[in-house]
């Protein structure tokens, strides 16, 4: 089984891919929630922009999205310098990394918890308001539980696609072990030596198994939205 | 209590400008699909935005007040319960939403509806007639100061409205807060209105108490020809003693009620369609009808179409009858003129009898 024991710097690679796609997912599925809903419920002028905004990481060459992260949050970006005075550097740190997967997962996670704001019928939230409940708490006890199984499919998908986030993550934060190696950057990096084959099957392998588990969840997460 | 409603509005072409008043008991909202009767009700409960106008609920100006604050109870023609929650929860959701106040307690609303057995079922696993009248239980667990009915019914099929009728009597006879109920069923307004508002063309057009409207022969264009006829209300007597049918007495005589089967004693209500009402200038004789009523002429309607609308009172009970402008002119019917009439044994539908 000597195949399969993993080297140090592949376990981390592999905790620290996990650790980053976790939170990820979690720092950006509220405001995921919020844009989703924004662009779900409300008309107003922009409204394409925002659209266009939150979905441009999907298109964009990634590398173009480090790029841009790196003028925000680089050591001499905008950003950067007040952050780092608050005691957060972002720039080829892990928080950088996690960052990073969180932007490229943003339009997936905000995709899903559309469609599954916009499956909520609008008149139960009227009926719900005429039992005496505000707007706040209709989207609590309302709109939120009936759109639960669709936040939690973009939680997973997002999870997936950060966890094999590639481009942004090497151009923002490098490819650091221990520090920013995920997988992904590990797998790149094993590449470049000759003779690291079964290294570099053993990361290929977690990729699909890890990858695959989550949109099969995401997949269940969905049929059991539509079964409502 | 009472609520009062003054609205205008302008939904692209639509014109809405409607006036009501309405105190306890039912007011019937009655006119044809596009009349603006859902708008009005919508409108009052804080769903439509409106233009100009007032909405007041025993005095307090609701005007600018959002949904959740106006204390409307609003049951809708589907019955909108929220599936991811059991019957319970549903019916006290509006509770838990901080809507607390004098009302029915959850027993009285449970046991007036019959919900009780319900209770744990989730909203998917109800039949429609269950799933109305949990929206219906719902609503009045809300603490609300006035009730609106829009069409509750419209989705059930006849044998389940005849169902859920004696709930909504029930429902009449109890609580003492306004209920504003929309249809555009003749004999669902018949059986339920204590006061009767006619819409057309998003204006309201006639209003009163529901013999009042019922029995002028100025509502019958806005009520259509067919709906057209009054209610009686009265009380099961005796039976007849010659034939053993059943007996209604009303102020001003009697009425022979084949089909009727209530206990003595107990208030009824039935219409009677002015279509199904033959008007004979003499006591006719030889003929199979039992119920030949004697009254007076009180008001004639000649209408766009070929009849004319003949209001009469036996006692002090308005009746309608319809003829063709022919038999009018034969009858040489007159203000104050003595009529018989002849009131079909088919003109009691049993589904149409009240309490």
């Amino acid at each position: 089984m000597s195949w399969l024991s993993l080297s140090p710097v592949e376990f981390q690679a592999l905790t620290l891919s996990l650790w980053v796609a976790m939170v990820s997912v979690v720092v950006s599925l509220p405001f995921a929630t919020a844009v989703a809903y924004i662009l779900a419920r409300r008309r107003f002028w922009g409204h394409g922009l925002l659209n266009a905004l939150v979905h441009l990481p999907l298109v964009l060459p990634p590398v173009v999205t480090g790029y841009l992260l790196l003028m925000a949050f680089g050591r001499r970006g905008i950003f950067g310098p007040p952050l780092e005075a608050l005691g957060l550097q972002l720039a080829f740190t892990s928080a950088g990394a996690a960052l990073a997967a969180a932007v490229m997962a943003f339009p997936l996670i905000v995709r899903a918890i559309r469609l599954a704001l916009e499956a909520v019928d609008p008149k139960l939230e009227e009926a719900a308001s005429t039992l005496g409940a505000s707007s706040v708490k209709v989207f609590v006890f309302v709109t939120l539980p009936l759109s639960l199984p669709g936040i939690l499919a973009g939680a997973v998908v997002g999870f997936a696609k950060a966890l094999g986030e590639f481009g942004a993550t090497i151009t923002f934060v490098s490819n650091i072990p221990g520090e920013t190696q995920t997988i992904a950057s590990a797998i790149y990096a094993l590449l470049q030596v000759p003779g690291q084959e079964a290294a570099v099957g053993r990361m290929i392998g977690f990729s699909i198994l890890l990858s695959f588990g989550a949109l099969l969840l995401s997949e269940v997460l969905a049929r059991r939205m539509v079964r409502r | 209590m009472t609520v009062k409603l003054d609205i205008q509005l302008k939904r692209g072409g639509f014109h809405l400008d409607a006036q009501l008043s309405a105190p306890a008991g039912v007011t019937v909202i009655f006119g044809p699909s596009g009349s603006g009767k859902t708008t009005l009700l919508r409108a009052f409960a804080g769903l439509e935005p409106i233009d100009q106008g007032h909405v007041s609920i025993e005095g307090a100006d609701m005007s600018g007040v959002p949904p959740h604050h106006r204390a409307v109870g609003y049951v809708f023609q589907e019955p909108r319960l929220l599936p991811h929650l059991t019957v319970m929860a549903n019916l006290k959701f509006a509770q838990k939403m901080g809507r607390v106040g004098a009302g029915q307690s959850f027993n009285e609303v449970t046991d007036l509806l019959a919900l009780r057995p319900l209770l744990e079922r989730y909203p998917a696993a109800l039949s429609g007639g269950e799933a109305q009248r949990v929206a219906l239980g719902r609503a009045l667990l809300s603490a609300p100061k006035c009730l609106c009915l829009d069409e509750p019914l419209s989705a059930l099929d006849h044998g389940l409205k005849q169902r859920i009728f004696p709930y909504l009597e029930r429902l009449r006879d109890q609580t003492k807060i306004p209920i504003l109920y929309v249809t555009h069923d003749a004999a669902e307004m018949a059986r339920l209105a204590d006061h009767i508002v006619l819409m057309h063309a998003g204006r309201s057009v006639l209003s009163g108490p529901a013999t009042e409207v019922l029995a002028d022969p100025a509502a019958v264009p806005f009520l259509g020809v067919r709906a057209a006829g009054t209610v009686v209300a009265g009380r099961v007597m005796s039976p007849d003693p010659v034939t053993g049918l059943a007996v209604m007495g009303f102020d001003g005589g009697q009425l022979i009620l084949p089909e009727l089967a209530q206990p003595e004693g107990r208030k009824i209500r039935i219409r009677i369609a002015a279509q199904d009402i033959v008007l004979a200038s003499e006591m006719p004789k030889g003929l199979s009808a039992l119920n030949i009523l004697e009254g007076v002429i009180s008001d004639l309607h000649q209408g766009q179409g070929p009849g004319v609308m003949v209001q009469f009172k036996v006692g002090r009970t308005l009746f309608l009858a319809r003829v063709t402008q022919y038999s009018a002119a034969q009858m040489g019917l007159v203000l104050g003129q003595r009529v018989f009439a002849i009131v079909k044994a088919s003109a009691f539908d049993p589904a149409g009898i009240g309490t």
